[in-house]
């Protein structure tokens, strides 16, 4: 298996609460960078950077244009903007349409981190009640990364990780507690 | 290091797109153009970028249809309200101090930002004594422009908008509504060029005021974001304005020594006067 390089992330509907078990459970020391995509109502000021820096033992910034992408750190996307990763490793922003609705759009994030870790990515998409992030699991375990869904059994909102789970059959269904323990042993 | 196909064909299309046509996309930030290369492949029915490449070079007819994918026309009228509300409160006391003044509105897509401004410039007494410049690489995006036609049913946000930026009339005195569709009256076009212009590989055409270029920089790489910065420095004024997307800055930027940070949270900034 190819070592690890990066996470990405998406939640939607119950986000909070989900991440809330496994960003804070992230020791210092843990060595990969973490980009996440969470659905907010629009128009909001971002809130999620401030409210995980307090919660969380690793930095938490809210991702900032060509950014250059830094281990142990934990980026959200803004709100109203999609991010996305590049191949030299730093971040993007744009302000490309909304895709299924959704800007950011999990999709976009997780196709480009495909694109820039292959198979030394690991992915999560936590509970939603939309079917976002299915397509970008799907390609990101066709570039042999790893591929985890939240068990829909007990997401708050079971659509988002079943529809994943159903384009990416490979992906692990796990608990979050199981995910966060997945991640402590990479 | 190696190359995946998609990459070399991708490198090889933008290079006959710049080659053929002179539209240089070759450093703009990647993955967004990758992104929207493939939908520009899959939506006009090509199976490989080379397929689409040869297309490219021998119908014409094939760039307007890519250029449409390559660029991205997402605008609103007053987009942001507080940075129209800090151009009024903060830059228009300053520009009311010239007898005559330019503004550049660059990468102005359909002219949601450009009618944007010219209202507001109305509104502040300072459109008669000024030129407005309206630039955008996608030719399609500036006719559209030109005509100043809105769907009905997006007027609600800009009034909005508008109404939090400060606005002192009401949005409708500029429009007239019939069969969904919203006209911006032709009064504010009188003081407004129009123009074919790449911040890529065109050069600087006049001394502006005040510059506007917001969420067109974010598509380019940094080296390419940096020409640009360095475009707009010299096409200001002394102690000219230039305005910027709420998620782009001059921070990593060589020319950043040459701007004074004037209003922070809204990108706003002040060529310096040495
Ligand atoms: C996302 S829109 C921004 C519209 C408007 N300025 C706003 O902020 O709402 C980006 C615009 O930049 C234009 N553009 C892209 N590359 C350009 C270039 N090299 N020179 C000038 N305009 C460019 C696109 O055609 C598009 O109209």
């Amino acid at each position: 298996m190819t070592a690890p390089a990066a996470v990405v992330i998406g939640a939607s509907a119950g986000a909070l609460e989900a991440l809330s078990v496994i960003l804070p459970a992230l020791p210092v020391g843990f060595a990969l960078p973490v980009f996440v995509v969470v659905h907010l109502p629009h128009n909001r000021k971002s809130i999620l950077a401030e409210i995980f820096r307090a919660k969380c033992k690793l930095q938490v910034h809210e991702a900032q244009d060509k950014e250059i992408i830094s281990g142990g750190s934990i980026y959200f996307a803004p709100p109203d903007y999609h991010l996305l990763v590049e191949t030299n490793y730093c971040l993007a922003l744009s302000s490309d349409e909304p895709v299924r609705y959704s800007r950011p759009s999990i999709d976009v994030l997780f196709e480009s981190a495909a694109d820039a870790y292959g198979a030394a990515l690991i992915a999560i998409v936590l509970t939603g009640a939309n079917p976002d992030g299915a397509d970008g699991l799907r390609k990101i375990g066709e570039a042999g990364g790893t591929a985890i869904v939240q068990d829909p059994a007990e997401a708050f909102a079971p659509e988002m990780p079943g529809a994943a789970w159903q384009a990416c059959p490979a992906a692990r269904p796990l608990p979050l507690a199981g995910i966060a323990a997945f991640l402590l042993g990479v | 290091m190696t190359y995946k196909l998609e990459d070399i064909e991708i490198r090889l299309l933008l290079e006959a797109l710049f080659v053929r046509y002179h539209y240089d996309f070759r450093r703009y930030a990647a993955a967004s153009i990758k992104r929207r290369l493939r939908l520009a492949r899959e939506n006009l029915g090509f199976e490989t970028y080379s397929a689409l490449q040869a297309a490219l070079l021998h119908d014409p007819a094939v760039l307007p249809r890519l250029l449409g994918y390559l660029t991205v026309q997402v605008s609103e009228m007053f987009r942001d309200p507080s940075y129209f509300l800090a151009i009024r409160e903060q830059v228009i006391p300053h520009l009311r101090t010239y007898p005559s003044l330019r503004v550049w509105v660059a990468g102005c897509s359909e002219g949601e930002e450009l009618y944007s401004l010219v209202i507001l410039f109305r509104e502040e007494g300072l459109e008669d004594r000024t030129l407005f410049y309206a630039t955008d690489i996608n030719h399609e995006a500036l006719v559209k422009a030109e005509s100043g036609i809105y769907s009905l049913d997006r007027l609600q946000l800009f009034t909005e908008n508008h109404r939090k930026s400060g606005g002192k009339s009401s949005l409708s005195d500029y429009y007239s509504a019939a069969y969904g569709r919203a006209s911006f009256d032709k009064s504010l076009r009188e003081r407004v060029v129009f123009a074919d212009h790449s911040l890529v590989t065109d050069a600087v055409f006049a001394e502006m005021h005040f510059i506007s270029c917001r969420n067109v920089m974010i598509y380019f790489d940094r080296d390419l974001q940096d020409r640009t910065i360095g475009l707009f420095k010299d096409s200001l004024a002394r102690k000219g304005f230039l305005g910027l997307g709420a998620k782009e800055n001059l921070r990593f930027s060589k020319y950043s020594s040459a701007f004074l940070d004037f209003a922070h949270e809204d990108r706003i900034y002040q060529r310096r006067a040495e």
